[in-house]
Formats: structure tokens, sequence, C-alpha cells
């Protein structure tokens, strides 16, 4: 049984015929090819995955693509307004919060929802954010420190 | 990874998820925010032929205030109570333990209904219900019932919920004046689930506790009330001694059952558990004033 869904993705109304097994994640890069969400852990730990559904970070691998049916999705690729980019993907820039990059959009997708709900956070506030991401290569300092010139940024 | 083929509905009222339950009774299982059910189909623990996605009913996410307590919806989710003003005033440890659930985007979509049904053993929500008491709403295509917490987690991962219920609220009561709360937690550092978790409510006049409820999650097989800690309180003015001693029992209950895994010996788990309800205890307490 395949089931039809309207997605609206970085504002842009899809629609497709879905298996329902099939994961949000693999409907974004696979269907749609939004290849900037990252599949890591697959099963639910590291946050690679995370978007926003209807504007709450969420981790793509634990949600059915079928359960986003008329919702709004935004993924990594729809942050930057032309060359003009975030203030978290400038803070990553500037920080340096990266080394392989592979964690990065999620970590990126974890701060934009951080900062909309706190947008003054202490240190460890961030590091209580980002706490559902992992990252192996970092060590975490240079993503904190992009998450907090970020904050800064948005003042 | 890829869970195995199921029948996907999304009814937009109880009634017609209700009836979908009854109609695929045996094969169809309910979907909240599907963080214990999807990574268990993943892993293909769980394959259900059919999937009702409550998700998209509306009205079944709210709290609400009354005289007699606090009434919350199955679908809220812990982001929700852990931000609410009406949890955080009547029952500041239900809005602690909902903070710290696992991690920002769990807390996005996990329910309360659902980690009641689910019922994990290392499951927080289950045991600060069971602490606060209460009870649980749970309706069929032709009834509604109410089940006390004290009779709802049967076991590991069950419940006394039929197939064919599902839950849309929780009600809890409101908490006598001078009644302190605290949850005490020692998570799992990667995951945060807790390797063990003590709830306390307790009620306190003039020194003297005249009320207490505890409840132990993450050492044994289910949230369980740590019946001879309470009985060790109750009518007893609190001093550190009578605490100390009450907390020493608090893995009395759970002998049978402790839980051993990677992460912690059962008898580890037990040391904890005394420990954490000291200072549940002890938190709420000073919360009582
Ligand atoms: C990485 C990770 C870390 C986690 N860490 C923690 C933690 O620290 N502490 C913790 O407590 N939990 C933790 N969890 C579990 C999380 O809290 C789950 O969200 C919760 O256990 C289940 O709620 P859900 O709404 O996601 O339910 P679902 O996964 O949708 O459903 C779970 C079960 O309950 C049934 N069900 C759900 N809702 C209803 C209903 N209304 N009526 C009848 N049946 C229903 C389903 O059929 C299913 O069997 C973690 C999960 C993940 C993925
Ligand atoms: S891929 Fe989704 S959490 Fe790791
Ligand atoms: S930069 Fe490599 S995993 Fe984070």
């Amino acid at each position: 049984m395949s089931t039809e869904i309207t997605v609206t993705v970085n504002g842009t109304e899809h629609t497709a015929s879905v298996e329902p097994r099939l994961l949000l994640a693999h409907f974004l890069r696979d269907v749609l090819n939004l290849t900037g969400t990252h599949v890591g852990c697959d099963t639910s730990q590291c946050g690679a995955c995370t978007v926003h559904l209807n504007g709450e970070a969420v981790k793509s691998c634990t949600v059915f693509a079928v359960q986003a049916n008329g919702s709004e999705v935004t993924t990594v690729e729809g942050l930057a307004d032309g060359e003009s980019y975030s203030h978290v993907q400038q803070g990553f820039w500037d920080e340096h919060g990266l080394q392989c990059g592979f964690c990065t959009p999620g970590m990126i997708m974890t701060a934009e929802a951080l900062l909309k709900q706190n947008p003054n956070p202490s240190e460890e506030e961030i590091r209580a954010g980002i706490a559902g991401n992992y990252c192996r290569c970092t060590g975490y300092q240079n993503i904190v420190n992009a998450i907090g010139a970020a904050a800064k940024a948005g003042k | 990874m890829v869970t195995s083929n199921f029948d996907y509905f999304a009814p937009t009222s109880v009634d017609e998820a209700t009836s979908l339950l009854s109609r695929y009774r045996g094969e169809a299982k309910v979907l909240a925010g599907g963080h214990s059910l999807i990574p268990m189909m993943k892993l293909r623990l769980a394959e259900p032929g059919v999937l009702v996605d409550i998700g998209q009913i509306e009205g079944l996410s709210y709290i609400n205030e009354s005289s007699d307590g606090v009434a919350i919806g199955s679908m809220t989710t812990y982001r929700e109570m852990a931000n609410s003003s009406v949890i955080q005033s009547n029952y500041p440890l239900l809005a602690d333990a909902s903070a710290k659930v696992a991690d920002l985007q769990v807390r996005n979509r996990g329910t309360i209904g659902g980690s009641l049904a689910h019922s994990d053993p290392a499951g927080d929500i289950p045991a600060v219900i069971l602490a606060i008491g209460g009870n649980v709403v749970a309706r069929t295509r032709r009834s509604t019932r109410e089940i006390n917490i004290d009779r709802f987690q049967v076991d590991l991962l069950t419940t006394s919920l039929r197939d064919n219920e599902i839950i849309t609220e929780i009600k809890l009561p409101a908490l006598a004046s001078g009644t302190g709360t605290a949850y005490s937690k020692f998570h799992q550092p990667a995951s945060h689930y807790a390797i063990t978790g003590v709830a306390a409510v307790i009620t306190v006049s003039g020194g003297t506790c005249t009320d207490a409820r505890i409840a132990v999650t993450g050492a044994g097989d289910k949230a369980t009330r740590a019946r001879r800690t309470e009985r060790i309180l109750k009518g007893k003015e609190l001093t550190p001694a009578v605490i100390r001693r009450a907390a020493s029992r608090a893995a009395a209950e759970l002998e049978d059952s402790l839980n051993e895994d990677i992460h912690a010996s059962a008898e580890y788990r037990a040391h904890l558990t005394q420990v954490h309800a000291g200072y549940a205890i002890d938190q709420a307490v000073a919360a009582a004033g």
C-alpha cells in the first residue's frame, strides 16, 4: 500500500506517493535529493538527521514520511538566503565548528532550534541543547563557540 | 534500517482511531510520538501490520487545570510539559523530569501517553505519574474507562491497557497543601534513560510526614512504588535519621527484578536507588517548606 503525501520542504510543496515505512530522512535524501540531511547512526541517537518539522527540531530517521503529511519541513539547504548564511551557519564558518562535516547539518539545525527557544544561552545551556547530536571529530569546543557566536550575532 | 511493511492510517478523530483498532485488533498498533515504537520497528523487535497514527487527531494535546487537579492530553509532548507553567507550579517534578528526558529533539516528539503505554523499564514519566497518583483514561470504540495508575504498569513493557484501547488523557489529582515533590535520576550519559530514577511526592505538616508516595524507575522491570520507604516516612517526624532509614529501603520491593546490563550491575543499581531516594526525599521535604 502506497500513501500519497504532500510536504512543504524549504518553502516548496512536494507531492509524492510513498511506502508508509519510508523514513522522512530517506524521503528528503532519496526522493527529493536533498542530501544535506545525513543519516549517521540510524538508531535515533546521533542527531545527524535533524530537520525542523513545523518549526521543531526532530530526528528525521525516527519519523515516517507519512507522519509529515501536510507539514512544513526545513532542512539545512533551506537556511541560507542566497549567498547570505544564517547566523548559525556563519558561526560555524567563522569559528571553524567542524572537521569532517558529517555532523554539521544536524548540529546546525539543532542549534537553530535551540536559539529560537533560548536566544541567549549560557555555555552550559548550549552543551545541554546539543546533547542529542554527536560529533566524532571536534571535541565540541568549536561547535559550542560557533553557537555562542551565532547567538551574539542574532542580538 | 527499514521496518517491515505495514498499512498506515491517519484518523482525524478518536472515534475513527478506536474503530480502526477494533477492526484490526491484534495486528494494529497506535503510533504516537514514535520514539519508542519506530526504533523497535527498525530493529524488527516490533512488526505491526497496521499503524494507527494518532498524531493527526486534533485536541489530544492539552494541559487543563481545574479545582480537582490537572488533565493532560495523551499527545502532549515532553517539551510542552517542561514548558507549561501549570505543570511547573502544580507538579514541579513532572516539569523537571520532562526536561531531563533524552534530548531536545526527542522531547519534541515523545508524548506522555506513549511513555506510559510503552512502560519502558527506564522511562522517567511512569515513575513520576506513579508518585503523583491519578488515572489513565482509556477509550475503545464503545466505552471509556479510567485505570488507576497503581494498576496500570503490570510488567516489563506491559500495561493493563487492552489492544483496542487508546489513552486519551492522564488525570492528576490536586496535591494537598504542604506537599513537596522531586525527581532525582542517575542517567545513562548517551541516551539519558534512567539507570535509576526516584520520584517523591511528600506531604509535611508541622515537620511530620502525613503522606508519601515514592516511585522508582530504571532499577527494576517497571516503575514501582517503594512502599516500605513510604511506610517508614508516614506519620514520622522527618529527621535526617528517618529519611536515611527510609531511603535505605527504596530498592527493597525490587529485589527479585533488579536490572543488570552493560551500564550497571544489579547491586550497583540497588545502591544508586537508595542514594537517589535520599536525594529525592530531601528535595521534596525541602520543597514542602
Ligand atoms: C534516543 C532516545 C533517548 C530516549 N531517552 C529517554 C529518556 O531519557 N527517558 C525516557 O523516559 N524516555 C526516553 N526515550 C523514550 C521516549 O521517551 C519515547 O518517546 C517514549 O518512551 C514513547 O513515547 P512516544 O509518544 O514516542 O510513543 P510511541 O513510540 O509512538 O509508542 C510507544 C508505545 O506506546 C503505544 N502508544 C503510544 N501512545 C498511545 C496511546 N495514546 N494509547 C495507547 N497506546 C499508545 C504504542 O502503540 C507503542 O506500543 C528515548 C527515546 C530515544 C529515541
Ligand atoms: S541518524 Fe537519526 S539520530 Fe542518528
Ligand atoms: S565534524 Fe566530523 S563528526 Fe562532527
